[in-house]
């Protein structure tokens, strides 16, 4: 018998805990979420430990969506109407946690007030116990006045707040800070400007420990190879030991997948790509399992089926660590 | 591993005879670590000093071609653990399983030869059939195998069995022209496997009980020194975990251990019982190092997602794929139709013209040419300034095939607007969104208003 001798990579560095959700201090959630602490690259538990498996997120939307793909709308049904019932139903489908867009209160949809928003935050905090994401509608003016009004009103749930970009970091930082959240920390595909944004908010005191890292995804055949390798060069460097690189990440894997054609055209689209409900899925789900293989911590996904799909893929990668 | 200058140099004659064209033993070994020549250009190098270097020149993971003829490929002569360090080089062939036994197997061969898409301007295709030998005996398998090369020829195999006769009857009676992959040799049934493939001529992989890496190299010692060269690795399937431990701790030992029994491209049997559990191990399997990847489902759908993720995975990240710099028409563009322009780095142009498509807005999308780099690269590296763009405006012939005279900037150069339109008299420059993702909104209320 030949003796096969396995490299075994020493790191040096780990990624950081960060704890979505509380029950106490004026938390009301019945379970949380804990990802990071990873000293390995991806399910490698021979040479590191995986303390925690990687979350599953369903994106909820506090208004019915009019420009989803028609395969979602058959799957959600009624429960897009309603936020709450919306959320219920994704726990129920195996959601580890739920990512709520208020995107009523874009100018373009709505424009609905800040007052609105905390009264649909309520709702859905109230129809689920699971921790919470809350995306303010997109625009930097208005995600500052709901997302600020919403921290307030939540304070002690420990809700992750998105998004936290350059041009907006010092306003959600402050709402998280003074109200015990989390922020969610968005660069577009680049190493750099992702430790640059770490650097700026942890300049202004928030705990890393309370900093997701959102380093923009790219769906399948839309850029996924950037966001792949940036990933894994992100990872690499967290491993390493470069503090600024030790967040656990975040992939918006649902709105990137079913916003591409592959995710909504039913009709007139090649034979080859197969039916919409199968290649939505299957566009979903790939571009899920490939990011989590570079490094993906938190998946926001919009389908149910691919909630399933996944769950049983990490019960499978995550078996004995 | 390969070896330096002066360790080339410790293994040459070192009598400066020049006959090598070069005026010293060292110039020679130096030309040849950089691999600028060969070494058959010294009359005098012993054997010894032949098969070091041949050893120590052989790639990490051998190159391994399965099939023949134009529908062949060729796995492996991988050099890095992460794309990002330099590129992966050959796309692991998707191969389709199907048993001996089954009555559709005429048919669904044919289904996998046709099968088809385009992206990225590319075709992509699937690579192979896998003949898995199903009950019947060595006949049976052979009339099997003969159906399946009926039913799609050219189209590269992979014979599955663990009977050296049946394996010897089906390369006997034609099979062998196609160089097929022979699947596998075990530590049972090496030397009769070893003997089929030898030969026939074929490819060989080998298989060992998952997690038994040692059990993989005895086999790769035996099979080799029966005279195979040309190996796949089969570390057996353990899971997704274990798999991509399997997988990884392969790759590492092939390229930072210079393991040279483990320097061959891998075989992932993906299989499993849907397409959707199935997806997610292949698509683990083209992330992490697989030359050969074997599904049981063809299921469209999951198999376009599946060559789209190859082709994103092995694209060379220095040289991002370019489109045409052209006038492109979204939809059924008219005279009345908006006017964008963008570079022609290929996610950025597919970002655009996808948004523009899913705004249900037809459009012309002029595409200018920025050595396929992004807006913002390519403005910051003057490939994409107002000179450039009144140019592609002008050349594209635009001007005949519109009423008006407006043109969408990207939000990004905003600041090119006033310079642009002193190139363009008489064009009215607008200024789109920064990101695709905004383009509708764009459309449908800025550029209507």
């Amino acid at each position: 018998m030949t003796a096969v001798e396995i490299p075994v990579e020493k790191w040096s560095g780990a990624v950081r805990e960060v704890t979505l959700g509380s029950s106490y201090g004026g938390g009301t959630r019945t379970s949380t979420v804990t990802v990071g602490g990873e000293t390995s690259l991806p399910f490698l538990g021979f040479e590191g430990a995986l303390p925690h498996r990687p979350a599953l997120a369903v994106e909820v939307v506090d208004m019915k969506p009019a420009d989803w793909s028609p395969e979602l709308v058959a799957t959600w049904g009624d429960d897009l109407s309603d936020p709450a019932n919306w959320a219920a139903r994704a726990v129920e489908e195996g959601a580890d946690l739920i990512a709520l867009k208020l995107r009523s209160c874009h100018p373009d949809f709505g424009d609905r007030s800040a007052t609105e928003a905390r009264a649909t935050v309520d709702r859905v905090l109230a129809a689920v116990g699971v921790p919470l994401i809350v995306y303010g509608p997109g625009t930097a003016d208005k995600d500052n006045e709901v997302l600020v009004a919403v921290a307030e009103a939540t304070k002690g749930e420990q809700l992750a707040l998105g998004l936290c970009e350059e041009k907006n970091y010092r306003t959600i930082v402050a709402a998280a800070l003074g109200n015990g959240h989390l922020v969610i920390a968005q660069t577009p595909i680049d190493v750099n400007l992702a430790k640059q944004l770490n650097i700026l908010i942890s300049d202004m005191r928030l705990p890393l420990e309370r900093v997701l890292m959102d380093p923009n995804t790219g769906a399948l055949g839309y850029g996924l190879e950037y966001t792949y390798s940036v990933m894994e060069r992100l990872r690499l460097a967290a491993l390493m030991g470069d503090a600024m690189t030790q967040q656990p990440m975040i992939c918006t894997i649902g709105e990137e997948s079913w916003r591409q054609k592959e995710g909504r055209a039913a009709t007139d689209v090649p034979e080859a790509w197969g039916e919409l409900a199968e290649r939505g899925v299957a566009w979903e789900v790939t571009t899920a399992m490939t990011l989590l293989e570079s490094g993906a911590d938190i998946l926001v996904l919009r389908h149910p089926g691919s909630v399933g799909v996944l769950r049983e893929a990490l019960d499978d990668l995550t078996k004995g660590a | 591993m390969a070896l330096t200058g002066l360790q080339i140099y410790k293994l040459l004659p070192k009598t400066n005879c020049k006959e090598c064209g070069f005026p010293t033993c060292l110039a020679f070994a130096m030309k040849l670590a950089q691999k600028g020549t060969e070494l058959d250009k010294c009359p005098y190098v012993d054997d010894e000093a032949k098969t070091a270097l041949d050893a120590a020149s052989a790639p990490p993971i051998k190159l391994v071609a399965i099939g023949a003829g134009e529908r062949a490929f060729e796995i492996g002569n991988e050099i890095v653990l992460f794309r990002h360090e330099k590129t992966f080089y050959h796309q692991p062939g998707l191969v389709v399983r199907v048993k001996s036994d089954d009555p559709q197997l005429a048919e669904v061969a044919a289904r996998v030869a046709s099968y088809e898409v385009e992206r990225v301007g590319m075709k992509l295709r699937l690579d192979g059939l896998a003949v898995e030998h199903a009950g019947g005996d060595a006949a049976a398998y052979a009339a099997a195998v003969a159906a399946t090369r009926a039913a799609a020829p050219g189209l590269p195999l992979v014979l599955m069995s663990g009977d050296a006769a049946a394996l010897d009857a089906a390369l006997s009676g034609g099979a062998a022209a196609d160089r097929p992959l022979v699947h596998a040799a075990a530590a049972a049934n090496w030397q009769a496997m070893a003997d089929v493939a030898k030969k026939h001529g074929c490819p060989l992989a080998i298989r060992a009980e998952a997690g038994d890496l040692a059990g993989l190299v005895d086999l790769s010692e035996n099979v080799r020194g029966a005279g195979i060269e040309d190996l796949v690795l089969d570390p057996g399937t353990a899971g997704l975990a274990g798999d991509l431990v399997a997988f990884t701790q392969l790759r590492r030992l092939a390229l930072k251990k210079g393991a040279r029994a483990l320097g061959f491209p891998l075989f992932a049997d993906a299989g499993a019982p849907t397409w959707q559990a199935e997806l997610a191990r292949a698509t683990q399997a083209i992330a992490k190092y697989a030359g050969v990847i074997i599904i049981d489902h063809l299921e469209p759908a999951a198999v376009y997602a599946l060559l789209t993720l190859r082709q994103n995975v092995y694209t060379d990240p220095q040289k991002p794929i370019q489109v045409e710099p052209k006038l492109y028409e979204v939809g059924s563009a008219g005279p009345d139709s908006p006017v964008l322009i963008t570079t022609n780095f290929s996610l950025t142009y597919f970002s655009v013209s996808g948004e523009v498509e899913g705004a249900g807005v037809p459009a012309w999308l002029l595409v200018a040419d920025s050595d396929g780099q992004s807006v913002l690269t390519a403005w910051a590296a003057g490939k994409f300034d107002a000179e450039k763009i009144a140019k592609t405006v002008k050349d594209s012939g635009i001007e005949s095939r519109i009423d008006h005279k407006k043109l969408v900037l990207p939000g990004h150069v905003a600041g090119l607007s006033g310079e642009v339109e002193e190139e363009l008299p008489g064009w009215q420059i607008m200024v789109g969104p920064r990101d695709a993702v905004d383009i509708p909104n764009y459309l449908k209320n800025v550029w209507g208003a």
